[in-house]
């Protein structure tokens, strides 16, 4: 067994220095870098482009899915030796992808033949470019309050309704989206439905962000037809596949948007002084000590949430746990970050403040939206009282 | 690395669970008290020594069970989680810890089986003032005889054996030589401690310098702090447990939001500090090269957790908590003493950004 590991290191090696191009084992720029495919998406070099195709050939965007429907087939300890050799040459993502971290993930659990036949393959190639309908204008935190209705019109379902939060709307080609298809009940009213975003009557609408970036969109519905074979899981079916999808959501979830070319300590040193090889001021550096603690701490426990996973222990209702700790911990360095930098990291624009201050500047206003996407701190902590700890609302 | 305990782990740690809960419960440690013991149990050390907990770490050459820090630290955490009143940490890690890296052949031999057999109670003596301050010392050593004093010896009152650290340099030091004189504490946590004086008191040189100092005293941060990740899970058991229970305002109060999101967010920094503290056990075992980092997280985060833990477990209980009926202060007051031990978290902080180059 080891063996074999060593015999798939070594060959996983000598395919990847052999296909991944040099521009794509240097560290990525900032948020421009990243991949995220799709029928329209324009590469910023073709070596990105070269890459994608290479990888998602491989199955090597989704290594651990099964080789039929275009995955990697690969086991978890040959992941994590895929893992760590990409790490070890620096090489970038491939790609970017809702339909690999959240979609996916369900479709293999959730999705009748046909439908993975259909969509696995293309996400894993960078096809298709997936976005999420939940949130809805009354439907935030309370997300099983939404009402995009979706009603049964023989041949197709006829969609109406607002979404809203739909991240990278705008550039996606497919959304997965929750419908109402009851509404004389809550959650057992819900429904989980693929919508082409190309169909008749889909419109969005970008949302400028206090860091001045459009990540997110609303999504309007006006009378779309999408055909019956679109519903995954059964009708009324939806809110067990959205919780499920929501977990690999909150796993994935860490550091969007902020800067993480710039280490803290560096920009500190940088900016702050040094005075017998310890930061001048002692405050922050004591404030910055107990920062990198806490990611180790999560680094490690991530470590362990996955080795106790791989010994079969179930760890999934740890996800909103990690959610709340990895938030938290991005939004303190990005505060940290914006300190130790001074007034560099209080420019906007212009000549007068380096790519990397800008980012440190639009990468903390970015970590605010940190612990309000897919699902608040409030909720996750929530639900780790109720489903971890078992303190329950009513007894 | 590994977080996992194998088969003779998880039979250990089994082990003393089912001994701490049985023979070592709370309840103990509030009748030692109660009896102004200060930590004095002879009759429950000679059991936890009896089942082999004295010689965890020390090679089986010498009369241990050559397990290793991983399994000593698994029954270190069961010992917190009764607040066992015994020189558990002071002896079988620390004491040994010496030992095993700055005694001499002559001295192992001597030494080691006695510790392992839990004959001998071995602790080390560091501070001198009120903080934790290992690199400053006033000991002095000439022809054979070992002047200064030090505070706060954990367990110094019952050891049979002191390990001197002096600056630059180890000292092993019979507790009942002439010129040892000791003042015993009694504590907050109803441990006791000791101050003790060296007035020219015949000592032997260990091997090692700062270097020898500082790793035996890693060994006994991690150590330590797995004690106080047991301290700190029990001390939220048993107030997750009340919260499920205690009615206010016609419901249980479990079910306030205010007190689940500080529920679930003590839960979480708890289990974040596990893994360091399991992660730096295993760098132990593995000696790993960066023992220091590894000890200085644990050690710190250990502190912060359990100091939260220990404060939240009165608030939530509200007026009971207050009461020394109950075991929230025992768990309060043992907290203050571990964290303060061997540095507590600004300590390790500044030891931290330190090690890390800034």
């Amino acid at each position: 067994m080891t063996q074999d590991l060593e015999v798939f290191r070594t060959e996983t090696r000598a395919w990847l220095e052999a296909n991944c191009p040099p521009s794509m084992r240097t560290p990525m720029t900032g948020e421009d870098d990243a991949v995220w495919g799709g029928r329209n998406y324009e590469f910023k070099n073709q070596e990105a482009k070269l890459w994608l195709e290479r990888m998602g050939a491989k199955g090597w965007t989704a290594p651990t899915w099964p080789a039929e429907y275009g995955g990697g087939g690969l086991s978890a300890d040959e992941n994590r030796v895929l893992q760590s050799e990409l790490k070890k040459i620096g090489a970038r993502p491939a790609l970017f992808s809702f339909g690999i971290w959240m979609l996916g993930p369900v479709l293999l659990e959730y999705a009748n033949e046909e439908q993975k036949k259909e969509h696995l393959p293309k996400i894993v190639r960078g096809e298709i470019r997936w976005c999420q309908g939940y949130s809805e204008p009354g439907a935030g935190s309370d997300l099983a309050g939404l009402q995009t209705k979706c009603e049964d019109k023989g041949d197709h379902w006829l969609i109406n309704g607002q979404k809203v939060w739909t991240s990278y709307a705008n550039y996606a080609d497919w959304c997965f989206c929750l419908v109402r298809t009851d509404t004389s009940v809550k959650h057992e009213g819900i429904s989980f439905v693929l919508i082409d975003m190309t169909t008749k009557g889909v419109e969005t609408r970008p949302i400028k962000l206090i860091s001045g970036s459009s990540p997110f969109c609303e999504t309007f519905f006006t009378d779309v037809k999408a055909p019956k074979h679109q519903m995954v899981g059964r009708l009324n079916g939806g809110w067990e596949i959205a919780k499920r999808l929501l977990m690999y959501e909150r796993t994935n979830i860490s550091g969007f948007g902020s800067n993480t070319r710039v280490d803290v300590v560096d920009l500190a040193k940088k900016h702050v002084g040094v005075e017998g090889g310890a930061l001048e001021d002692r405050d922050l550096r004591a404030r910055i000590a107990s920062h990198k603690m806490t990611e180790r701490a999560y680094a490690l426990s991530v470590q362990r949430a996955q080795e106790e996973a791989k010994a079969g222990g179930n760890v999934s209702h740890m996800a909103s746990m990690f959610k709340v700790a990895g938030a938290t911990l991005n939004q303190d360095r990005c505060e940290l970050m914006v300190e130790a930098a001074g007034n560099r990291a209080l420019g906007w624009s212009g000549e007068g403040f380096s790519a990397d201050d800008i980012a440190t500047t639009r990468g903390w206003l970015r970590s605010k939206g940190n612990s309000i996407e897919g699902g608040t701190t409030e909720i996750n902590l929530n639900v780790v009282a109720k489903r971890v700890l078992g303190l329950r609302d009513t007894q | 690395m590994t977080f996992t305990l194998n088969d003779d782990q998880r039979m250990l740690k089994d082990t003393a669970r089912d001994f701490f809960r049985e023979q070592a419960p709370v309840t103990r440690l509030r009748k030692q008290r109660d009896e102004k013991k200060n930590g004095r149990d002879p009759d429950l050390w000679r059991e936890i020594a009896g089942l082999g907990l004295a010689g965890v770490i020390i090679p089986e050459e010498y009369g241990g069970a050559g397990l290793g820090y991983v399994a000593l630290g698994a029954v270190l955490e069961e010992s917190g989680r009764t607040l066992v009143a015994s020189p558990l940490h002071s002896s079988a890690l620390a004491g040994a810890s010496a030992l095993l890296l700055a005694g001499t052949d002559a001295q192992k031999r001597e030494w080691l089986p006695k510790v392992a057999s839990g004959e001998v109670i071995a602790t080390i003596a560091i501070d001198e003032g009120a903080h934790h301050a290992p690199g400053k010392s006033k000991v002095k050593f000439e022809g054979g005889k070992l002047t200064g004093a030090k505070q706060y010896v954990a367990d110094g009152h019952v050891a049979d054996l002191i390990i001197v650290a002096g600056g630059d340099a180890l000292y092993l030091v019979k507790a009942d030589a002439a010129g040892v004189k000791r003042r015993e504490l009694v504590t907050a946590d109803s441990r006791g401690a000791a101050d003790i004086t060296f007035e020219g008191a015949a000592a032997e040189k260990m091997n090692g310098g700062a270097d020898v100092i500082d790793a035996i005293l890693d060994r006994a941060r991690i150590g330590l702090a797995a004690e106080m990740v047991g301290s700190a899970s029990e001390a939220f058991e048993i107030t997750s447990e009340y919260l499920k229970t205690r009615r206010q305002f016609g419901q249980v109060i479990g079910g306030f939001q205010a007190l689940q999101h500080r529920a679930a967010k003590l839960f979480t920094d708890m289990e974040l500090t596990r893994s360091c503290v399991l992660a730096a056990l295993d760098a132990l075992d593995r000696n790993a090269n960066n023992i220091a980092e590894y000890a200085s997280l644990a050690k710190a985060r250990a502190s912060e957790t359990v100091h939260l833990a220990s404060n939240e477990m009165v608030q939530l209980h509200g007026g009971i908590g207050m009461t020394d009926e109950h075991d929230a202060g025992l768990y309060l007051k043992r907290a203050r003493v571990t964290e303060a031990l061997y540095g507590g978290a600004s300590f390790h902080r500044d030891r931290y950004a330190s090690l890390l180059g800034f």
